[in-house]
């Protein structure tokens, strides 16, 4: 895989011809033996401006501390209020009272859904919004993506310590569950990232990509087990777990809320399905990349 | 370094121009146009030009300038040096640390700090964070911003804004230098100091392409310069004949319904043909003109221009000769010559004459014809500057 190469080109150029896209520049290496063409590094070398640009886009998110703050929690309250409005619907036509349980879930799932939307968003725009860098400067562009997804983790990791001390407070308390959390924010994260290359990418030749993504991210949560969990859809819960998205929240509500190991069948379909879209959308992405700065 | 270094070799590029599909709206029906009509060829092929027709050139620890008018490609041709572009034919190689200042503060955030800014600006063009951190009192120095480092650079003047960015640009220690007409930015003072820092570069052996409309700029960096028209290279060699040769670009005649330009000559004052002359010499522009309409009140004007496009001088016959007319019927022939004293320093400038008349309105010309030559006034070494004053010194002691 490409992002493993790239760390084995930082100890020198043993195998010049695997990181190289076009066969000009292959041939160009060869020819050029032991020398490298200094605009083919890998990503690895520009680990300092991917951690610039994140750094960048939380700097003016948090420029003023109150709001950038605001904003990190803002979205995931928003869910689970309308988490809440849904429940008291469900409850008086089913007539079962409201738990407290049923009401963490939300919150554990609000927080990651409200990071998706937010970093989709974000990544699908991270190329438009830097046309400036795009068609100036050379740098390996799925910088851009990537970095818009990892400043929007950041906000998800200010409204997940947040989360924290609502369950604490709560009583809730932790198992040994907790250790799968890994595991499924790297699928999550993984998803997230493949997704947002690959909408960067076509955003970048078809401009009203993102209003498309908008109307999706706007209806996409009534096809995600946010509000409610599949369980409660009974025999046709299976549906809402083929969004790969599902199985990640209703795994991560359970190990943080109900104490239970994730269903081992949903968590190996999305961990695939992470990878799959990952793999594909880099793909997409570094056959793309050269044609950006002249469709931009 | 010394074993830093460009090759260019047998570069094509291509754009295509007019309408492109840059929406979901307009490719979806367009696609279902093009199964249903089972046109598969007309429509969506877009028309594609060469912007770059086999380039090539190696530069090894040297300086090239990349001269040419507007749309020659020059800036496509740094583009593909910098990777932002590919080519369609041939091979770009670039061997050692590439910086390019193309676009000064680019990446530049208005809402952070100059400080700030140094950091993502440095990182975007290629530099490490400690790498940063130790050309950091270097770089706020040679900028001059002093005080305002800690301003948000939204509040910065557009002057303290590029030479931020010239000077972070310049602080990366480049191997291999890409310059796109930055020298223009600043005041005087900034600009003679971005110019002595390209020539510290060249000094030390860093591969330098340079790509500017400033001819001054040009041949005080640059020993060699390709000259490109349209894409094609039209000469590669030293940089004093790729300039004359830039020049002769401007030479040009415009013809049209109203006149003829039957014969145009330029000539010392004793008829010998020629467009290279010394400072202070007798120069005549003579035109004879054929009128293809009638032509009423009409008037000659001559304008000299710097190759910058400076005016040095205009005259016009209806200053000279007391307002008298250009009548003339159809059919009919005249001459006009104007003579000059040519008291201006070496260096080529360019000699425009058109025809014009006042219409109703005063000041308010109509144009019907021109032509633009070039005159080469030969080296004197006593003076700089735009005008020949004709210097002399006396030096008395005691």
């Amino acid at each position: 895989m490409k992002l493993e190469q790239t760390e084995a080109w930082e100890q020198g150029p043993t195998d010049m011809s695997a990181t190289t896209q076009s066969p000009v520049v292959t041939a160009a290496l060869r020819e050029a033996a032991a020398e490298t063409d200094s605009r083919q590094e890998g990503l690895f070398q520009y680990k300092d401006l991917l951690l610039m640009l994140i750094w960048r886009d939380i700097k003016i998110r948090y420029k003023q501390s109150i709001m950038g703050f605001f904003w990190a929690v803002l979205m995931p309250i928003l869910i689970i209020g309308s988490g809440m409005i849904v429940m008291v619907v469900f409850s008086t036509i089913s007539g079962h009272p409201i738990n407290k349980t049923d009401v963490l879930a939300v919150a554990a799932k609000a927080v990651p859904w409200a990071f998706f939307v937010a970093a989709i968003r974000f990544g699908t725009n991270s190329l438009v919004a830097n046309k400036e860098l795009v068609t100036k400067i050379y740098f390996p562009r799925a910088i851009m993506p990537i970095a818009a997804v990892l400043a929007s983790f950041f906000d998800f990791a200010v409204a997940e310590s947040v989360l924290a001390i609502v369950l604490i407070l709560a009583r809730v308390g932790v198992s040994v569950q907790i250790f799968w959390l890994p595991v499924l924010l790297a699928a999550l994260m993984l998803f997230t990232a493949g997704l947002a290359l690959l909408l960067a990418c076509a955003n970048l030749f078809f401009r009203d990509v993102k209003y498309l993504v908008e109307v999706v991210l706007t209806y996409g949560i009534f096809f995600t087990p946010v509000f409610y969990s599949a369980a409660k859809l009974g025999k046709w819960g299976w549906i809402l777990m083929l969004n790969p998205l599902g199985p990640i929240l209703e795994s991560i509500s359970s190990v943080l809320v109900l104490h239970q190991p994730p269903s081992p069948t949903w968590l190996v379909y999305s961990a695939a399905w992470s990878v799959l879209i990952f793999l594909v959308s880099w793909r997409i992405f570094q056959k793309s990349e050269a044609a950006f700065a002249e469709a931009i | 370094m010394g074993h830093n270094g460009i090759q260019f070799s047998g570069v094509w590029k291509k754009f295509a121009k007019g309408e492109k599909f840059d929406s979901l709206r307009d490719l979806i029906p367009s696609m279902a146009k093009w199964l249903v009509s089972g046109n598969h060829r007309g429509e969506l092929r877009q028309r594609e030009f060469w912007a770059l027709k086999d380039v090539s050139f190696d530069v090894h620890g040297q300086a090239l300038a990349l001269i040419g008018p507007n749309g020659s490609g020059k800036s496509t041709a740094l583009k593909l040096l910098s990777g932002i572009l590919k080519p369609d034919r041939g091979e770009v190689h670039v061997r050692g640390r590439l910086g390019a200042l193309i676009e000064l503060g680019a990446g530049f955030h208005p809402d952070l700090t100059g400080r700030e800014n140094i950091y993502l600006n440095g990182t975007i063009l290629g530099m490490k964070k400690a790498e940063i951190t130790r050309k950091f009192d270097e770089i706020v120095e040679f900028s001059g911003i002093g005080e305002f480092i800690d301003t948000p650079v939204k509040r910065y003047s557009s002057g303290m804004y590029a030479r931020l960015g010239f000077s972070v640009a310049a602080h990366i220690d480049p191997e291999v230098l890409l310059v796109d007409e930055v020298l223009s930015v600043g005041d005087y003072h900034f600009q003679q100091k971005c110019f002595d820092k390209m020539r510290d570069f060249v000094r030390k052996g860093t591969t330098l392409v340079f790509v500017s409309h400033n001819m001054a700029a040009v041949s005080g960096l640059c020993k060699t310069a390709l000259l490109l028209k349209h894409g094609v290279p039209v000469f590669l060699g030293d940089v004093a004949g790729a300039i004359q040769k830039y020049y002769s670009f401007y030479e040009e005649e415009t013809s049209n319904d109203n006149i003829e330009l039957a014969e145009v000559r330029l000539r010392t004052a004793a008829g010998e043909e020629r467009d290279v002359f010394d400072p202070g010499e007798c120069v005549v522009l003579e035109v004879k003109l054929k009128a293809l309409q009638d032509l009423r009140n009409a008037h000659a004007a001559l304008l000299i221009h710097t190759v910058d496009g400076q005016l040095v001088f205009d005259t016009a016959t209806s200053r000279l000769l007391n307002n008298r007319p250009l009548e003339l019927k159809k059919g009919e022939t005249a001459t006009v010559a104007f003579t000059l004293d040519m008291n201006l320093r070496s260096g080529v400038f360019l000699m425009g004459f058109n025809i014009s008349s006042e219409i109703d309105v005063p000041g308010q010309y109509i144009y019907y014809n021109g032509c633009v030559k070039r005159v080469v006034m030969s080296r004197e070494q006593k003076a700089n500057g735009i005008v020949h004053l004709n210097p002399r010194a006396e030096l008395t002691l005691g």
